[in-house]
């Protein structure tokens, strides 16, 4: 419906929180146009940064067609329609979303789907740091709603994850799944150090290489598949690990066996 | 422009027994004044407002040690805040614990021009007045913490009060305090090694005295001093089940000291202190226990510690009470112990409507702030931000004056919490004159301010002026704008200037930071025994120690005269 397009190659980060289908509801192309944004400390009209069209053929409600990765706080706190970038997408992309669906054909910034409590976010590139991870400081991150990364996560994702499904075909960097209490994350390739540390409870499921559990799991037992919701399962077989036993969680993380055969002196503890 | 006249407005000022007369109120250079040349006064027409001194405040943690480490370990706590810079104000951030000049806009819209900081460690005495330099549009003053200072412990078990007010009184200027603050008395210097006292007659080790000792000794060196306020007590096994028994026993205690119809203490956020039960579970309100006590008493003020449901974060010098908050909440935490001094530890806490304890405390603080009858007693605060952020002040204001505001917020609180609260049987609600005692006149009485929460001739020209009708609304049913109107004041104005209009800030002012400079006959001698006991005791040097005179950015000694 609104195509968007920016005018130009922004220097300083964009702040443009009304990017948003129920911003967008019932307002006319000239009442877009008006919606404050800052950028850097000025503060701006949408339509000075971005060429707004309205087009009936398309079914998203908001496209963008452009490398945005310098605009921030994209569809935040959406919480229904939907959103297409074609390009690169900023930090904290779908904070706090609660509905609705966010397509990003190219990479995303840090805090993606932070705070998240619902919806759908679809990010055929890489996603940096902190996806899903709330903000520092607080306790509260991912709650709900499904995230899919095609490409390689940062560090520090799916921090305090209490619920929800992030799914990653590529690596995922330290610490993932740092003190998180539930929900499910799938790692497709390898995932490095750290993984599950402080967790209380949830899944972590990696399919390929991990250098190293942390000392304060313990080896649960060996399962031939898991199940990631109710209509996805991974064929494994897996060794399931429990812990964070520092926090006396009960957490598990499942590691590939086929991809990790140093982990094989694991066994004689079963 | 130097004079001001204000015309037509319903003045409240208690202090001088105006209840809602008509009347003009003129400014000249700051102060008030009987008339001004009516044709050159800059005229602000007041018609059908409401018009009080400013706003002052006894209690409110916004400045120091604790609180600038409470900005640092909430991240989370600004991100939902952030104050954008207007061609007039800076850009800050807010919430619990609002950055220095945030702090100053918002007290400021909601009409306040005089604001007390509590607790300032003497060792952090520096870094709370460059904080409160920075804080625009109020008048300041800071209580040093006194009751576990290993001075007062010393002469206070000696029996020497003397001395012990020479050392007191060096220590009001030294810090450039205004009152002498005890938080949990006994308490904070056992913390320092891992001890707490669990009731006003457990001995202090290492120093054979008891809280009972310190808290009377004290009161009496605070007579000495002839100092304007009272002690600013804290009292002990603050925020525990059971704790009105403790509190009882502090009041009586200080029974001894009082002489004439003066309050000798100022206990403060007594919503803390003045839980039943015998634990969680059984936890209930001790109001009715305490507010007899109050009434048939006349040495004892206090103030709420009004507790509003919201994310905050509790800072106290008491550290053992925040360590107990910790293995409650399992959140993160800090905790210090201050050399010589004090104690401290800060800690975010969730106050919730669900939560039937959380429940009862918010019933307790209005339970009691109701049930006093005598409203000179009682003031209004949240002991911000350990009972929620001040910036709440006028939904206090809204439950206080009104019945079907309580009832709406208790409705949708925890049902055993509602079972447990005495509110549905009070129905007492404070009227605008009334308000004006616990929220200004009051407040300034008991810190002894001459110039302040009053409107008469030479008083201060610190104004607050909201956009209540008294003649056309009913306060108590028309809450909703009532708490719209104390929170975005028509006009604040400080030392006969204009800070805010409409709610907004339209002028920089710079408040003054008050200090009592108390006159010994025989001063404390710095000599090489003193210098001798900073090494041993303190980190610092002596000559580093003291908050020297250009320190204060607008300084304003009030000169007091020491009986000894």
């Amino acid at each position: 419906m609104i195509v968007l397009t920016p005018l130009k190659k922004f220097k300083f980060p964009v702040y443009a929180e009304c990017i948003n289908p129920d911003v967008f509801q019932n307002k006319s192309i000239a009442e877009i146009a008006v919606l404050p944004v800052y950028e850097g400390n000025k503060q701006k009209k949408l339509g000075e940064l971005f060429k707004i069209e309205e087009n009936p053929a398309e079914t998203p409600n908001i496209t963008i067609n452009g490398d945005v990765g310098e605009v921030r706080r994209i569809g935040e706190g959406m919480k229904n329609g939907e959103i297409l970038i074609n390009g690169n997408a900023g930090m904290h992309l779908g904070e706090k979303m609660s509905g609705g669906k966010i397509t990003v054909n190219g990479n995303a910034g840090g805090w993606t789907g932070s705070d998240m409590k619902g919806g759908i976010i679809e990010i055929h590139g890489d996603a940096s740091d902190y996806l899903a991870s709330p903000y520092r400081g607080t306790s509260k991150g991912m709650h709900g709603g499904k995230i899919t990364v095609d490409g390689k996560v940062g560090s520090d994702s799916a921090c305090y994850m209490h619920g929800g499904v992030i799914k990653i075909k590529g690596d995922a960097g330290p610490f993932l799944g740092f003190s998180m209490s539930d929900g499910v994350i799938h790692v497709a390739k390898n995932a490095a150090t750290r993984l599950g540390a402080n967790m209380r409870g949830g899944k972590i499921i990696v399919s390929g290489f991990v250098e190293e559990v942390l000392p304060t799991f313990t080896i649960d037992n060996v399962k031939p598949k898991v199940k990631i919701d109710d209509t996805e399962s991974v064929q494994g077989p897996f060794y399931v690990f429990l812990g964070d036993l520092a926090e006396k969680g009960s957490g598990k993380v499942f590691v590939s066996k086929a991809n990790n055969p140093h982990m094989r002196t694991y066994e004689k503890f079963l | 422009m130097t004079e001001l006249l204000i015309k037509n407005g319903f003045v409240f000022d208690p202090s001088n027994g105006i209840n809602g007369e008509k009347m003009d109120i003129a400014i000249k250079n700051g102060k008030i004044v009987e008339s001004v040349n009516e044709r050159k006064a800059k005229k602000i027409d007041a018609t059908g407002l409401t018009v009080m001194p400013g706003g002052v405040d006894i209690h409110t943690h916004i400045a120091g040690a604790e609180v600038n480490t409470g900005r640092l370990m909430r991240p989370e706590d600004h991100v939902k805040d952030v104050v954008r810079k207007t061609a007039i104000t800076r850009s800050g951030v807010g919430y619990s614990v609002p950055s220095t000049f945030v702090t100053g806009y918002r007290y400021s819209k909601m009409g306040y021009t005089t604001i007390m900081n509590p607790s300032m460690p003497p060792l952090e005495a520096k870094h709370t007045h460059e904080e409160l330099n920075d804080t625009p549009l109020l008048d300041k003053a800071s209580y040093p913490l006194l009751g576990d200072w290993w001075f007062v412990l010393e002469y206070l078990s000696k029996g020497n009060l003397a001395e012990c007010a020479k050392y007191v009184a060096w220590m009001m200027g030294t810090s450039k305090g205004y009152a002498i603050k005890i938080v949990n008395p006994g308490g904070l210097e056992s913390w320092g090694f891992g001890r707490n006292v669990h009731s006003i007659d457990d001995e202090v080790k290492n120093f054979c005295i008891t809280p009972r000792e310190i808290m009377c000794g004290l009161a009496k060196v605070n007579k000495m001093l002839n100092l304007p306020h009272s002690i600013h007590l804290h009292t002990n096994n603050l925020g525990l089940p059971g704790n009105y028994i403790t509190t009882l026993e502090t009041m009586k205690a200080l029974e001894s000291v009082a002489t004439d119809d003066k309050p000798v203490a100022h206990i403060t956020h007594l919503q803390f202190s003045s839980f039943a039960g015998e634990g969680w579970g059984s936890m209930h309100s001790a109001a009715e226990e305490i507010s007899n006590y109050i009434n048939s008493h006349s040495h004892i003020t206090f103030d709420m510690g009004q507790v509003i449901f919201t994310d905050t974060t509790t800072m106290t010098a008491d550290g053992p009470f925040e360590y107990t908050l910790y293995e409650l909440s399992g959140h993160k935490w800090v905790n210090s112990d201050v050399e010589t001094e004090t104690s401290g530890g800060i800690i975010p806490f969730h106050y919730k409507r669900n939560n039937a304890v959380n429940t009862t405390q918010w019933s307790i603080g209005l339970e009691l702030a109701l049930m006093i009858k005598d409203p000179w007693k009682m003031f209004m605060t949240t002991d911000h931000p350990n009972g929620g952020p001040f910036s709440a002040y006028p939904k206090i204001i809204a439950w206080l004056t009104s019945k079907k505001a309580r009832s709406a917020t208790l409705k949708r609180c925890s049902k055993k919490g509602q079972k447990r609260s005495l509110l549905p049987t009070i129905d007492r609600e404070l009227s605008l004159y009334e308000l004006a005692i616990v929220t200004r006149a009051g407040q300034a009485k008991a810190l002894g301010l001459a110039s302040k929460g009053h409107l008469g001739v030479g008083a201060d020209a610190d104004i607050a002026i909201y956009n209540v009708n008294p003649e056309k609304i009913d306060i108590a049913k028309t809450y909703k704008k009532v708490r719209r109107a104390f929170g975005n004041a028509a006009y604040t104005i400080k030392d006969g200037k204009i800070a805010v209009k409409d709610g907004e800030v339209v002028q920089h002012v710079d408040g003054k930071t008050m200090w009592c400079d108390v006159q010994t006959a025989e001063p404390v001698k710095i000599d090489d025994e003193m210098k001798r006991k900073f090494k041993e005791y303190w980190t610092v040097e002596y000559d580093n120690y003291p908050v020297y005179d250009h320190y204060l950015k607008v300084p304003s000694p009030i000169i007091v005269k020491a009986d000894v």
